[in-house]
């Protein structure tokens, strides 16, 4: 089609810089340990700021609306969902995400129990989940069962019908315990 | 089988997805980014049904880093309409991926816009403006089958299908018939298995070598091809989709085509810079495609005095929604389970799809087969009920008899195997039946509201394609095929690739299984390729992951490759290791995997097997020129063409089966009904890899639950998608899934060559088993559950309000003499 070719190239705006219209906000994370400074526009999420700007693509999206928990991060030693906070509330933070669970290069006690149990299918939900897990047994290290379901209710996964998620957890808070 | 070892095939081996995806380091979609790429946004209606006067791009043309606009205008002259798989009159739709005269659903897309970031794209789309006139919407599929509101004027009706599906001598089985039962309506709801990660098109159209470059998580991307070469003008060759670790997709990512298309068109008008698109979830909720809703009307069943059923007539009214797309073979996809479980030979079903201004409908896990099997579960509990027969007798009544296997259906498919009754027996076991009829009979007396609900249901898997021709006498496809490749590389590692585009359903690792014990080494020391590539040229008309297939048709063709590759690396030994092919032996030695030639002490390793041939190869003879070690397979399903007429053919190679029990209790008070106790008991023949199995199980399990207590897409009457989030939507949490027990019976296949059936989709048994269930618990108010979905407003409705479900309003049964 090389007329409808040319006429597409007519039709095209060069590249361009664009600069928002509203001014970034510098801020200063630490993420999995590492200092980060740089500029944000201030409509940025958080879970944007950790996929887009530093590349670190193990935390997911999976509803835009707080439900899913597939971006869930620790803010601070605390569980968040990524998708409802703005990159600049988290100015001065310490964050943890999925890639800062392992130690040495070698699995994590959660993520090792994840697997050990078949806890994950697709694994998108379970960078979300490890953490929730991370935060309840951070704070419970004999967690019963509601407890379990409590801490992850706000973490959807579609594949594994959340059994074997239930086994990892109490697996997990076994080990965490036993040190 | 030649090779009997099975160190690996059986064992719960952990999966080797895990390794990345416990890191974070999975590799999906949206994690991909490509040197000057843009983001693309849809402009979407707002309206169901409604004509396109004008859009207007200018202003968002004019927003600083929007590079372009595009729309179904612009993009009608430049595209053939998408293939349609269904006969005229339904063949004439045009069916482009923005609309370009009308709009036929909320959320279709009307234009889409590209810019240098997301959140530019996201403004740029609020600024093209769209004028409408409004159209009369129709979103019930029986009122759209009067053609009053036409959504798409060049087929000239709504009816996208008619056929009547009519075996054995049904007329004499009513006439003979003991007792008839007659069921008004029933109805099955439209929901979505809605996967944890939206659709993600990266596409780009290069200047450069005029080739298409797809990086997506479509699950189905050699159908998706077929659409889009034609669609696009281009060679198929010329299109190259590569998917990677994908987020779940249970059918519904198979329809992405229509994104993969603009995207491609909007690549090629920006000049071949990659266009990135991610859905959001209310765009996946609103567009992407839900699963089939369906009605049955006019249901009669004839049954004999002991409550066996005879004949079963009814008319069937399926809602595809706003465009057939995959449809209309979910028209014949239901009749690979025609009779479920049961042994009934006549039936006369008379059945209809009609377009209707919703979202399209698409594969969703169970597709086509659970809205007619859940069907089948109803009549036989309510036949049950009505004659006073307790559900699990009923069923014993009627099931296929474990000695009738393989068991032609009165349609012609052929169940390979299986034992229904004693699932059923390890089920109640399971729970506790007994006891539980006792703890039931005493909550009665105490007001207490408990049911008991039996669901059995098949997952029939690797399909016959040659079922097309029965919508469609001219439809180009039959039988079905999956391709596989493994060789021995250049430093003698064995690499696998497969046609399969798995989802989380590690394939990885089972491939591994089953190539260990062809070459008798750890899976370990098997690597296989991750997601679908189009250029590994491993795949098949037919490759994907759908249709609860993977360990017959992607196993069969993996064993195959694996067997091909096993035969030249003994060839290649004899002749190094100067010996007969008998005299060699598949073994380890120190530096691992060797092939030894047993009466002569030598031994050869995979690196000097591997070296010989790829760049050593002066020192073989002619006649050993054939040898690669780089061994494709293409497994064909042993299909005939259906009997397009008689409707007669087999459809399906495997099913497995699954029985599941639930307990639940309504409460009283709130209406909620809250399940107490559930068994699930699965047959899938021979299992490769038991932690995977259960795994499966225990999410299509969920998956049910959520659709029959929780999931529902729901329409206002003029079209308005009322649950387009997840907080509307309410897929199954942690704190709504009761604990699973779980059993398992192996019945093998003789259809496949390891005697294992394709599951995964699980035949939406809870879905069977909570209707079973609620029913059990109201049936003495004169309840009959009627409808897949169920919540505390339902059933306050039938209990208080009596508006619905009534059962002297829903069922009349004629006793005879």
């Amino acid at each position: 089609m090389p007329k409808t070719a040319a006429k597409a190239k007519r039709s095209l705006k060069p590249k361009e810089i664009v600069e928002p219209a509203i001014a970034r906000v510098p801020i200063t994370v630490r993420v999995n340990g590492r200092p980060y400074s740089l500029a944000v526009e201030p409509r940025i999420l958080l879970v944007e700021l950790l996929r887009e700007a530093l590349d670190l693509t193990g935390t997911h999206v999976g509803c835009d609306t707080t439900y899913c928990g597939a971006c869930t991060v620790l803010l601070n030693g605390a569980s968040v969902k990524s998708c409802t906070i703005f990159a600049v509330q988290a100015d001065g933070a310490e964050i943890t995400t999925v890639e800062g669970l392992e130690k040495d290069g070698q699995l994590g006690s959660i993520q090792k129990v994840f697997g050990d149990c078949y806890a994950l299918q697709c694994g998108y939900c379970t960078p979300g989940l490890m953490l929730s897990t991370y935060q309840l047994l951070s704070h419970n290290q004999q967690p019963g069962d509601k407890d379990i379901r409590k801490a992850i209710a706000g973490n959807t996964c579609r594949c594994t019908g959340y059994q074997n998620i239930f086994k990892a957890i109490q697996v997990a808070a076994r080990s965490v315990k036993g040190g | 089988m030649k090779d009997n070892n099975r160190n690996w095939v059986g064992k719960p081996l952990p999966r080797k997805e895990e390794g990345r995806l416990l890191r974070g380091r999975g590799k999906f979609a949206d994690d991909i980014k490509i040197r000057e790429m843009l983001y693309l946004r849809f402009v979407r209606s707002p309206y169901a049904h409604a004509r396109i006067l004008k859009v207007d791009t200018s202003r968002a043309e004019g927003l600083p880093g929007v590079v372009g606009t595009l729309t179904g205008k612009q993009i009608e002259p430049l595209t053939q309409p998408f293939i349609e798989i269904g006969p005229e009159p339904c063949a004439k739709i045009r069916d482009f991926p923005l609309a370009v005269d009308k709009v036929r659903y909320q959320g279709e897309p009307v234009a889409a816009v590209l810019a240098e970031s997301p959140s530019l794209a996201d403004d740029a789309s609020e600024l093209v403006q769209v004028e409408y006139e409004g159209l009369d919407p129709v979103v019930d599929a029986e009122q759209a089958l009067k053609d009053e509101s036409i959504l798409h004027e060049s087929a000239g009706t709504n009816k996208v299908w008619n056929g009547v599906f009519e075996y054995g001598d049904v007329e004499k089985a009513f006439r003979e018939a003991a007792q008839i039962v007659n069921i008004d309506r029933l109805h099955f709801h439209r929901f979505s298995s809605t996967p944890l990660e939206n659709n993600v098109v990266i596409g780009q159209w290069d200047p450069k070598d005029d080739h298409i470059y797809y990086w997506c998580n479509n699950s189905f991307p050699s159908f998706a091809i077929q659409f889009l070469a034609a669609h696009l003008n281009i060679p198929i060759d010329r299109i190259r989709v590569q998917t990677f670790d994908i987020g779940g997709s249970f059918g519904i990512k198979i329809t992405s085509y229509p994104q993969m298309a603009v995207c491609a068109l909007a690549s090629k008008k920006a000049g071949g810079r990659p266009i990135k698109w991610v859905e959001t979830r209310s765009e996946h909720m609103t567009a992407s495609a839900h699963g089939n809703e369906r009605t049955f009307r006019d249901t009669r069943v004839a049954l004999d005095q002991d409550g066996v059923i005879t004949a079963i007539t009814s008319r069937h009214v399926d809602d595809c929604g706003a465009y057939p797309r995959y449809e209309p073979l979910g028209c014949v996809i239901w009749s690979q389970v025609f009779p479920g479980v049961y042994r009934f030979k006549n039936a006369r079903i008379d059945f209809t799809q009609a377009m209707t201004n919703k979202c399209p409908v698409g594969p969703n896990r169970g597709y086509s087969r659970m809205q007619h099997l859940w069907f089948l579960e109803r009549v036989v509990d309510i036949c049950a009920h009505e004659l006073g027969i307790p559900a699990d007798q009923m069923r014993l009544r009627n099931y296929i008899r474990p000695e009738e296997f393989p068991y032609t259906t009165p349609n012609g498919c052929v169940y390979d195997s299986g034992d229904y009754p004693k699932m059923l027996a390890i089920a109640k076991n399971l729970i506790g039946w007994d006891e539980w009829k006792k703890k039931q009979a005493e909550a009665r007396k105490q007001g207490r509201l408990i049911g008991i609900g039996i669901g059995t249901t098949l997952d029939s898997g690797t399909n016959n394609f040659g079922q097309s021709q029965i919508v469609n006498p001219h439809a180009p496809f039959s039988g079905n095929s999956q391709g596989a490749n493994c060789k021995l590389d250049i430093y003698g590692e064995v690499v696998v690739a497969v046609g399969s585009c798995p989802q989380g359903q590690g394939h990885e690792t089972t491939a591994a299984q089953v190539v260990a014990d062809v070459l008798n080494i750890s899976p370990d020391l098997i690597s296989v390729r991750t997601g679908f590539d189009t250029e590994r040229n491993v795949h098949t008309g037919f490759s994907g992951t759908y249709a609860s297939q993977f360990a017959v048709s992607g196993l069969s063709a993996v064993h195959g490759a694996a067997q091909k590759l096993k035969a030249e690396m003994k060839r290649l030994a004899a002749f190094v290791l100067e010996t007969q092919e008998d005299d060699i032996e598949f073994g380890r030695g120190a530096q691992g995997p060797e092939l030894r030639a047993q009466t002569k002490g030598k031994s050869i390793n995979y690196w000097g097997l591997a070296n010989i041939v790829n760049v050593n190869s002066a020192v073989l003879p002619p006649e050993m020129h054939d040898i690669t070690l780089n061994c494709r397979y293409i497994w064909r399903a042993p299909f005939k063409v259906p009997d397009t007429k008689k409707k007669y053919g087999n459809l399906t190679m495997t099913y497995a089966s699954q029985l599941h029990i639930a307990i639940i209790e309504i409460d009283r008070d709130a209406f909620i009904p809250r399940i107490l106790d559930y068994v699930a008991v699965d047959d899938c023949g021979t299992v490769i890899n038991p932690a995977i199995v259960e795994g499966q199980v225990y999410g299509a399990t969920a998956h049910g639950i959520g659709a029959a207590l929780m999931e529902t897409c729901v329409y206002d009457a003029v079209g308005n998608m009322l649950t387009s989030t997840f907080s509307d939507y309410t897929p199954i949490t942690a704190m709504n899934m009761p604990k699973v027990k779980y059993g398992h019976i192996e019945t093998p296949s003789p259809h496949s060559y390891s005697g294992a059936k394709g599951m995964g989709e699980g035949g939406a048994a809870p879905v069977h088993t909570i209707s079973a269930a609620l029913q059990d618990a109201l049936f003495s108010s004169g309840i009959i559950i009627g409808d897949s979905f169920n919540n505390a407003d339902t059933l306050f409705r039938a209990m208080v309000g009596r508006e619905i479900y009534q059962a002297d309003k829903l069922v009349k049964l004629e006793r005879r003499a």
